[in-house]
């Protein structure tokens, strides 16, 4: 019972991991982006309508494009959102909050519209899911293997994704940067570093990558079907990075608990309906207690970047 | 004797709009000299380095560095000269160690592709042309078999083209990865120096004097050999100006050319070779610190007398109105700023304070106005309404003191920032101090519009109506609003912070004028001036400031300008004076 | 060496515009938005423009129940709209409306359900309404308190907030119907009487009444005055005394009980149930409504109307092309609010094109005053000079070197 549980919670995970880390990313280059919930399910409807027309086209014969095809599509449609979205925010300096809604709202509703009635699409996209679900066999393994080795592609490459991010972000130069950008643009902008283009590149690769979670949650968690979670597991995916202390690496864990605590009434025996949804409360709770501590301790490293939200002008100073 | 110059610059103006802030500047630095930048606040001096740190373009005037011309339009064109200027107000990220403050931003120095392409192929015909030289000349010998060029054949060269771009990108990565020990990096130039720098603490964690060696290694590490250091000592305790003499020492040593920007002669005397003096944007005179004095420099600095035609009542029914008594206070950096103040302003008197911008005076006024946290003193207020009844102001908010009947009214110096509201029109930037009274809850906008509508007319303000937002108005209208406004306030009390920064001379005295007007009301004035010659002929009594600390309070009417500006730079010089009467009066602080 | 190439744009901050431009600007926008949204409408779903148009027409004006809807609809927004509005005054982002309405609409139902048949309806919708007022009070002003407290960040808080509401909901929900389908049925008690037999007009009565009050509120009243003050320079609040903390606490009550109020009339007036579509999203889309109003109730009114005119239009343009889901909607209103907020560049902003690069770095003759603070602070004053010298130029030398043409 444990090994599935913890099986099924690193599964879904995933979703939590690349919303969360595509969205640090964002908030490193100073960028609150409330648009991820509408970035992830736009990404998923696009890659799942790009994988039907793959699967029209040429059949299920190449596993492997029909699979990579669908990351490269959600990947690209994210980080076109996150285009959109920094040239709204950095070159048009509109508030971020405001725009972040509206980025959502839109998205939201793409995907619906595309999404609804679109169900015979879905059943041959279903089809595809196999190629998603499953990378190692594992029929034969113990509860180590199930736990780590049962997954599929996507949720091994999150967590590849949320370690490259955590050494580019505290390892290297560029990440140093960047962080020099959310914390103090002036101050990143006087040693020389190109404010916009650092906002603008991790913009788009960081909702490029909360768009890969939208892909996964259909054609992984979800196997092929279509539900309206996304926008939901956007907003937990917002609430992880506050969770994290936006760090990537703690991430990795934290998107664990959160798809524990989302999942864990369906292993808790003889709890009620009402009861799980008391259960679904606490990643929030949880989320708001670890921001209040972190406020009132005060620590300077626990806290958000410090320009997080802020429009920088350089004449403005 | 020929000197070497690191830097020279010619004929340098520069214009802010209409005002002259820098005209025809010579200047010279010599190689590994430190000389010390001298002048008044607004004589141009960090306009003018600013020109040599990227900040600011010159409208006129050429630029030498190291006898060659240079156009210097950005920070990066002045690094790239070795140039290095440490700003008065720190550019460092607060969550960051020492050692990612001072690598941020480095990009690594990479040829063009084609160029290094270009030049592997030079390198390896140099080195065949040398295997060429070698193979004539006879050697024998296994040793002379072992130390012989190697010959870099077509295949060999071949290869190396089709990996550069490999090798160059591995040299990317390189370069990109942060090594576990920056600091250790960095600490041999910290070494060479003897800065006493722990370069992994966070920055945040770090005191003033710290953050200030912060920023003097990030200038080294950017490979600066002319350092620019804009009043680096205004922030440092005594034994920490002595570290950073040393450390000026021992880069000079080093061959540094180095400029400092300081107001304070003893430091002049100590630490530069040469001393150039600015006053109203021009350039009076670079003289050898041997051959001169600290009398000589101040004259320089404050130039003669000049008649303002200020008129000037005597005054009548003077009362103590406001006693200060030992004052303390720190601001938010641990710094003192405020060291043990006491003076009486009085009824019927303009009491003016003089000293270099930021010794103190901002936050003495924000003390009395219940602004600013004390550590220690007393303010007592005397009430003319109570026949002199004694109040404590000590440590209360600003309602408060209203609420006790002192009619307290400030001209804080941050016009649009703290004394209005620029996005609010005129009327209802006159109900801030007033927004509270009349019917509950409503606000009552029918008096403050009649207020406006007064001042306005009566201050002749340049406005369409009172409507316009203030951002909107000119620097001397909004000034004018501001005052008309504390004053409307019918105060015991006036107290004005730089009241005329920026203002024209119309504007300018329009507002001493009210100043004046409210001096024979019998209100005590408290006047915190730049101008030495305003303060002169405006003031009743000047109380001059310096680090915080009272210096000296002289009367209006004697004083003489060099004995101010000595006063200003903390030093007390006897001066002569020609015009007035010989004894110069002096009063401690009461 | 090498010289730096000056950019060819430039970009100032507005300041001397008139003010009825922005109006004018931010019109021309909405039309341009909806014109665009005809194109779209056309190449996705093959309706000629015009009949877009008379499609949105009619679905919002098309008969007398239409209208009702729309207004109805409308008047909800508006009243949320209204309720963020001092927050936002005064730069504090509270983003929990959705949580804030959803927890008041809760405690009306809570009533509703707990109360309902044991006392008279009329005191019955008293308390709710109370009840309503109570629970969104205490939504808004808990991150009230923390910010005041430890400045903790009041976006994410309230963001969380919401869905603490959410999943309160839904667990009494299931306790209220166990075992069930998951949704409560429409409860009988505490309904608000129907006026000329409809469920339309409270909610206007209440969203005239609330615009009305917070309009003289922000104008008029002493605490209107300080939410100005405290969002345009917490140094002047300070200045002259104002609390800045009470101010920030006793806003949020203010907006959290508006919120309990529209909470309360979607319980009480329309829905007699509560599910988790209740507030549907209507609480976000509040923060936009408010934004594109810049925060004044009078513009609010023709915010929320272009909203409710814009869902309940292409409702009906999807209607008349088969479409039943109402997601085009969303589109179209994300859209349009994008549009609308990237128009609000061109009031901000100017756009200058460089001729000759003679100027500083970073600092250009005909930038106004607080923009010359250059980066490094020069002598305090150097800047005050050059702010003057600026400032006592006529505004004439603010003339826009390049209209808006640059950009569209």
């Amino acid at each position: 019972m444990f090994v599935k549980f913890l099986t099924s919670a690193i599964r879904l995970s995933a979703v939590f991991l690349y919303g969360s880390t595509g969205e640090i990313i964002v908030e490193k280059g100073g960028h609150l982006n409330l648009g991820i919930p509408g970035i992830m399910s736009v990404s998923a409807a696009v890659s799942v309508l790009a994988e039907y027309s793959l699967i029209k086209s040429m059949g299920t014969s190449a596993p492997a494009l029909l699979v990579l095809i669908p990351i490269i599509v959600a990947f690209l449609v994210g980080a076109l959102m996150g285009f959109l979205y920094s040239f709204l925010t950095v070159t048009l300096r509109c508030n971020q909050n405001v725009v972040g809604l509206a980025m959502t709202t839109l998205g939201v509703g793409l995907a619906g519209y595309y999404m609804t009635g679109a169900g015979a699409k879905i059943m041959i996209v279903a089809r595809a899911s196999k190629y998603f679900v499953k990378l190692f066999d594992v029929s034969g393994g113990g509860a180590f293997s199930q736990i780590f080795f049962s997954h599929g592609i996507l949720v091994y490459l999150a967590i590849i994704i949320a370690v490259i991010a955590q050494i580019v972000l505290s390892k290297t130069r560029t990440g140093l940067n960047l962080r020099a950008v959310g914390e103090n643009p002036a101050t990143a902008d006087a040693a020389g570093i190109n404010v916009s283009k650092y906002k603008y590149v991790s913009t788009c690769v960081g909702c490029g990558i909360s768009g890969l979670g939208g892909l996964f949650c259909v054609m992984d968690y979800m196997g092929g079907n279509w539900e309206y979670v996304l926008e939901g597991f956007g907003w937990l995916s917002i609430a992880l990075v506050i969770f994290t202390l936006w760090k990537p690496a703690l991430s990795i864990l934290g998107s664990i608990i959160f798809a524990g605590l989302y999942i864990a009434s369906s292993y808790i025996e003889g709890i009620s309906f009402a009861q799980i949804e008391l259960i679904k409360l606490l990643p929030y709770v949880v989320t708001i207690l670890v921001l209040v501590i972190t406020s009132m301790i005060n620590k300077r490293e626990t806290q958000a970047p410090a320009a997080l939200g802020q429009s920088y002008y350089r004449e403005d100073r | 004797m020929e000197y070497t110059y690191a830097v020279q610059m010619k004929g340098i103006t520069k214009r802010f709009g209409k005002v002259l802030a820098n005209n025809n500047v010579d200047l010279d630095l010599r190689k590994g000299e430190i000389l010390s930048l001298l002048g008044e606040n607004g004589s141009g001096k960090t306009t003018l380095m600013n020109m040599l740190a990227g900040i600011y373009f010159p409208d006129e005037g050429q630029i030498f560095v190291n006898g060659e011309e240079v156009v210097i339009r950005s920070p990066k064109d002045a690094f790239d000269n070795h140039i290095g200027m440490v700003h008065q107000h720190f550019k460092l990220v607060d969550v960051f160690s020492a050692a990612d403050n001072i690598i941020l931003g480095e990009k690594e120095e990479k040829l063009p592709f084609k160029e290094e392409k270009q030049q592997i192929i030079e390198d390896a015909l140099a080195n065949n042309a040398e295997c060429d030289e070698y193979e004539k000349e006879e050697h024998d010998g296994v040793l002379s078999y072992l130390t012989a060029p190697k010959r870099i054949t077509d295949k060999e060269l071949k290869k190396r083209l089709s990996l550069l771009p490999w090798t160059r990108f591995a040299r990317s990565v390189k370069f990109n990865w942060l090594k576990k020990n920056r600091a250790g990096d960095l600490q041999g130039i910290a070494d060479k120096y003897g800065f006493e720098i722990d370069l992994k603490k966070k920055i945040y964690d770090m005191s003033v004097s710290e953050k200030q060696t912060v920023e003097i290694i990030k200038v080294l590490y950017r490979k600066a050999d002319i350092l620019i250091l804009d009043e680096p000592t205004a922030v440092l305790t005594p034994q920490e100006i002595t570290k950073l003499f040393s450390v000026m020492r021992k880069m000079k040593e080093d061959g540094k050319s180095i400029i400092i920007i300081t107001h304070k002669l003893n430091e002049v005397m100590e630490i530069s070779d040469r001393v150039a003096v600015l006053r109203k944007g021009e350039h009076i005179a670079t003289v050898d610190t041997k051959e001169t004095s600290e009398k000589q420099l101040t004259e320089m600095m404050v130039g003669k007398k000049v008649d303002l035609n200020i008129e000037r009542a005597t005054p009548h029914d003077v009362e103590d109105r406001l006693v200060v008594e030992h004052l303390s206070a720190v601001n938010h950096d641990g710094i003192k700023v405020l060291d043990d103040v006491s003076f009486t302003a009085r009824s019927g008197e303009i009491l003016g304070i003089a000293g270099i911008a930021g010794s103190g005076q901002k936050e003495l006024l924000e003390a009395i106005a219940g602004l600013q946290k004390l550590n220690t003193g007393d303010i007592t207020y005397y009430d003319p309404a109570k026949n002199n009844e004694k109040v404590d102001l000590r440590s209360k908010t600003p309602v408060q003191i209203r609420e006790l009947g002192v009619r307290l009214s400030f001209v804080p110096e941050d016009r649009l920032g703290m004394g209005l509201v620029g996005n609010m029109d005129i009327t209802d930037n006159m109900m801030l101090r007033s927004y509270r009274k009349g019917i509950p809850f409503f606000l009552d906008r029918k008096n403050p519009k009649k207020l406006a509508e007064k001042i306005v007319d009566e201050l002749q303000v340049a406005t369409p109506n009172t409507q316009t937002p203030v951002r909107r108005l000119s620097g001397g209208n909004v000034q004018k609003i501001l005052v008309g406004r504390e004053i409307a306030a019918a105060p015991t009390v006036f107290m004005a912070a730089y009241p005329v920064r920026g203002l024209d001379i119309n504007s300018s005295y329009t507002i001493y004028h009210l100043l004046n007007e409210q001096k024979e009301k019998g209100v005590a004035v408290i006047f915190v001036g730049e101008d030495l010659d305003v303060l002169i002929d405006l003031c009743d009594r000047i109380m001059v400031i310096c680090g915080g600390k009272i210096t000296g309070v002289i009367d209006g009417r004697r004083a003489i300008k060099e004995q101010i500006g000595s006063l200003m730079l903390g030093r007390e010089i006897a001066f002569d004076d020609e015009n007035k009467n010989k004894e110069t009066a002096q009063n401690e602080a009461e | 060496m090498k010289q730096n190439k000056e950019p060819l744009v430039h970009l100032v901050k507005r300041d001397n515009v008139a003010p009825w431009k922005p109006w004018v600007i931010r019109a021309a926008t909405i039309l341009g938005g909806l014109i665009f949204i005809c194109l779209l409408c056309f190449a996705e779903l093959k309706v000629s423009p015009f009949k877009v148009i008379k499609y949105m027409f009619t679905g919002a004006f098309g008969n007398e129940h239409n209208v009702l809807v729309m207004f109805r609809q409308m008047s909800l927004l508006l009243i949320i709209a209204l309720a963020i509005t001092p927050a936002f005054k005064m730069r504090f982002w509270n983003i929990g409306a959705e949580g804030q309405v959803l927890i008041g609409a809760f405690g009306a139902c809570a009533c509703m359900f707990y109360c309902g048949g044991k006392m008279s309806d009329a005191g019955l919708i008293v308390l709710m309404l109370v009840v309503a007022i109570a629970a969104g009070m205490i939504w808004a002003v808990i991150p009230a308190l923390f910010k005041a407290k430890w400045n903790t960040n009041e976006t994410l808080f309230t963001l969380m907030m919401n869905y603490i509401a959410l999943q309160i909901v839904l667990y009494f929900i299931k306790v209220w119907v166990p075992g069930g389908t998951g949704s409560l049925n429409p409860i009988k008690y505490g309904n608000l009487p129907q006026i000329a037999g409809g469920d339309y007009y409270f909610s206007m009565i209440f969203a005239a009444i609330i615009t009305v009050a917070m309009f003289c509120y922000l104008r008029f009243s002493k605490h209107g005055y300080e939410i100005t003050v405290v969002g345009e320079s917490v140094n002047t609040a300070k200045y002259i005394g104002i609390n800045v903390k009470k101010v920030i606490i006793r806003t949020l009550i203010l907006s959290g009980a508006i919120c309990g109020i529209a909470g309360f009339l979607i319980v009480a007036g329309i829905d007699h149930t509560i599910s988790k579509d209740t507030v549907g999203g209507q609480g976000f889309t509040a923060v936009l409504v408010s934004w594109l109003a810049q925060f004044n109730p009078i513009a609010m009114i023709f915010t929320s109307f272009l909203v409710a005119f814009l869902t309940r239009g292409t409702q009906e343009v999807m209607t008349s092309s088969g479409i039943t889901n109402n997601f085009f909607a969303q589109v179209v209103t994300g859209i349009m609010f994008i549009i609308i907020l990237a128009s609000e560049f061109l009031i901000r902003y100017q756009i200058v094109f460089r001729k000759k690069h003679k100027d500083e770095i970073g600092g250009n003759d005909t930038e106004s005053a607080e923009d010359s603070k250059t980066e490094i602070e020069t002598e305090n004053v150097n800047d005050e000079q050059i702010e003057t010298a600026q400032a006592e130029e006529p505004i004439a030398q603010n003339v826009e070197v390049a209209t808006e043409k640059g950009v569209n």
